[in-house]
């Protein structure tokens, strides 16, 4: 509690304590950051059924309620299909912290693949963005991967 | 066949950024009581509950145990259901088929939302996935100007049509008492805001506000006795489709939406949706839906929406008034919002609107938006068949 606290108002309690999770990414999630630490390559999977490529690799087709099985390697470059740079102020759960701002929130098409991967691209003057670029994956040095997505540390533009 | 089933009484809160003088429960209660006055009911004439609102935003759980107080829940059958953007509608459609199934006469739907508890966004970005999307995702925004930005680019709409929908929306608000933001905007002002994220501005998107809502459904038979004129349920239709923010195609149309739309329509007997709904509550969180979503709800053809909204068209006075209440743009409890639109869609039929009420309401539409770009549709009429 605050020492300044002013009691003549109407008061709240503050909570902001670290409370901590820890989040299973299955067999597949797992192999997909081997596979970053290992070749510093993207892969992706395939529907049996619908034939789509997904990555990041799921378990799961939703449109087909079937299990994917068959592992596809991909390379580390893709295209934009939709981007947004985010000029507000907001609180990141991940760290705790303010979301350092500006930033460009990329949806990027991994080449090979039929789905959407959601990260960040290292450029946030929006008149030098266009979607249809394509883009390259900058990743950690493999000693310093700690096997999530900080482990690709941005997206940036190769023309 | 299921009973038929109505909207009896509504009650909403005095929506405000900051209510610091009640907690969750209380400020559950304020509409809670107001539903309950405005059919002339008790708390004992209620026979089963179903509440709910987005449980990050205020971090209670709990919320169906730790509200009873408010909600009137004590002893009684109770239920949470929390689907996110679309919980208002949600529990909306649950209370219709807790009532429609025959099991309960009458059954209350609660949403509410003490948005200043926490940090939206931060609380927005915990709805997506740990692993792979949070670290990225930025809350509803972004997500929302991609979808923009899509639209713009095939459609030929600018920025200044979107604005228009947020200056309809503001202006409307002026006649809702429970309202938010009640101050009238420009088209200028709008195009003068801070860029959030390009081409959403300030002005153009919610606000975050406290707030609840409640509203009472009952069974034919019953309904009758309860309102003078109760707004019957025509047609509920729901379409969840995505979770993954990358699987939406931002170059097509709201799917879900159009697929409930259709759905409904079917239902109700609709085939010109402008014509024959003679007003809608539309779930519009930023300026932009208000021109793509009406041409997938078919008020007007691909890419005419900039048009239909420039000639008035569904201004107070137009072939079909959008948002009476000042919508979303002007008032966002997120728990409460869809159940907004359902309410604000019965009090029209029932015609309770004071100043914003459109004359002679016959067929109304509610719509609830979330989750990763969900859909619920709600169509409500003053004719039970």
């Amino acid at each position: 509690m605050s020492t300044g606290r002013d009691y003549s108002k109407l008061l709240t309690v503050t909570f902001s304590q670290p409370m901590p999770y820890e989040w299973s990414m299955g067999k597949w999630g797992s192999r997909f950051f081997q596979e970053i630490r290992e070749r510093q390559s993207f892969i992706g999977i395939r529907c049996p059924k619908c034939g789509k490529i997904y990555t990041p690799p799921r378990r799961l087709c939703g449109p087909c309620f079937t299990e994917l099985h068959e592992l596809i390697p991909l390379s580390d470059t893709g295209v934009i299909r939709a981007f947004s740079t985010v000029n507000y102020p907001f609180l990141d759960p991940n760290t705790g912290k303010q979301r350092p701002i500006p930033y460009t929130y990329g949806y990027i098409q991994m080449d090979g693949s039929d789905s959407i991967f959601s990260h960040v691209i290292d450029e946030v003057d929006v008149s030098k963005i266009e979607v249809g670029m394509k883009v390259r994956a900058v990743f950690k040095k493999p000693e310093e991967m700690e096997g999530n997505i900080n482990d690709i540390v941005h997206f940036t533009i190769i023309g | 066949m299921p009973r038929k089933v109505a909207i009896v009484g509504a009650g909403q809160t005095d929506h405000r950024s900051h209510r610091p003088d009640v907690n969750g429960r209380e400020l559950i209660h304020e509409a809670v009581a107001r539903a309950l006055a405005d059919c002339e009911l008790t708390i004992r004439d209620i026979d089963a509950i179903v509440i709910g609102n987005m449980d990050h935003f205020e971090s209670i759980n709990y919320v169906d145990a730790w509200s009873v107080e408010g909600s009137g829940g004590v002893m009684k059958p109770i239920m949470k259901v929390t689907t996110g953007g679309t919980t208002g509608t949600s529990v909306a459609v649950a209370a219709y088929y807790h009532v429609a199934s025959g099991m309960f006469d009458r059954v209350l739907a609660v949403g509410w939302e003490k948005n200043s508890e926490s940090d939206t966004t931060a609380a927005i970005i915990t709805c997506s996935d740990p692993v792979w999307d949070r670290f990225s995702y930025s809350g509803a925004i972004p997500s929302l100007a991609t979808e923009a930005t899509g639209y713009m680019k095939w459609s030929g709409a600018t920025q200044e049509d979107a604005a228009r929908v947020a200056v309809r929306d503001r202006s409307h608000a002026l006649n809702n008492p429970h309202a938010h933001l009640r101050k009238p905007i420009t088209v200028e002002e709008v195009m003068a805001s801070p860029m959030l994220a390009y081409p959403i501005k300030l002005l153009d998107v919610c606000p975050r506000t406290d707030g609840a809502c409640a509203v009472v459904f009952a069974g034919e038979g019953l309904a009758e006795k309860i309102a003078p004129k109760p707004a019957w349920i025509k047609a509920c239709a729901v379409r969840h489709s995505l979770t993954w923010f990358g699987d939406f195609d931002f170059n097509a149309g709201l799917m879900s939406l159009r697929r409930a739309s259709q759905e409904a329509y079917a239902k109700a007997g609709i085939t010109s949706p402008a014509d024959q709904l003679d007003v809608a509550e539309l779930y519009l969180p930023y300026s932009y839906a208000g021109l793509k979503w009406i041409e997938d709800l078919g008020f007007c053809g691909p890419g005419q929406a900039p048009r239909f909204i420039a000639d008035g068209q569904t201004d107070m006075d137009g072939r079909i008034p959008v948002n009476p209440s000042g919508g979303v743009i002007s008032t966002n409890c997120i728990g409460a919002t869809a159940l907004l639109r359902v309410a604000e869609a019965a009090i029209q039929i029932m015609g309770k609107g004071g100043a914003r009420q459109v004359p002679d309401v016959k067929n109304a539409l509610a719509t609830g938006f979330g989750g990763c770009f969900w859909s619920d549709v709600a169509i409500l009429s003053s004719q039970k068949s």
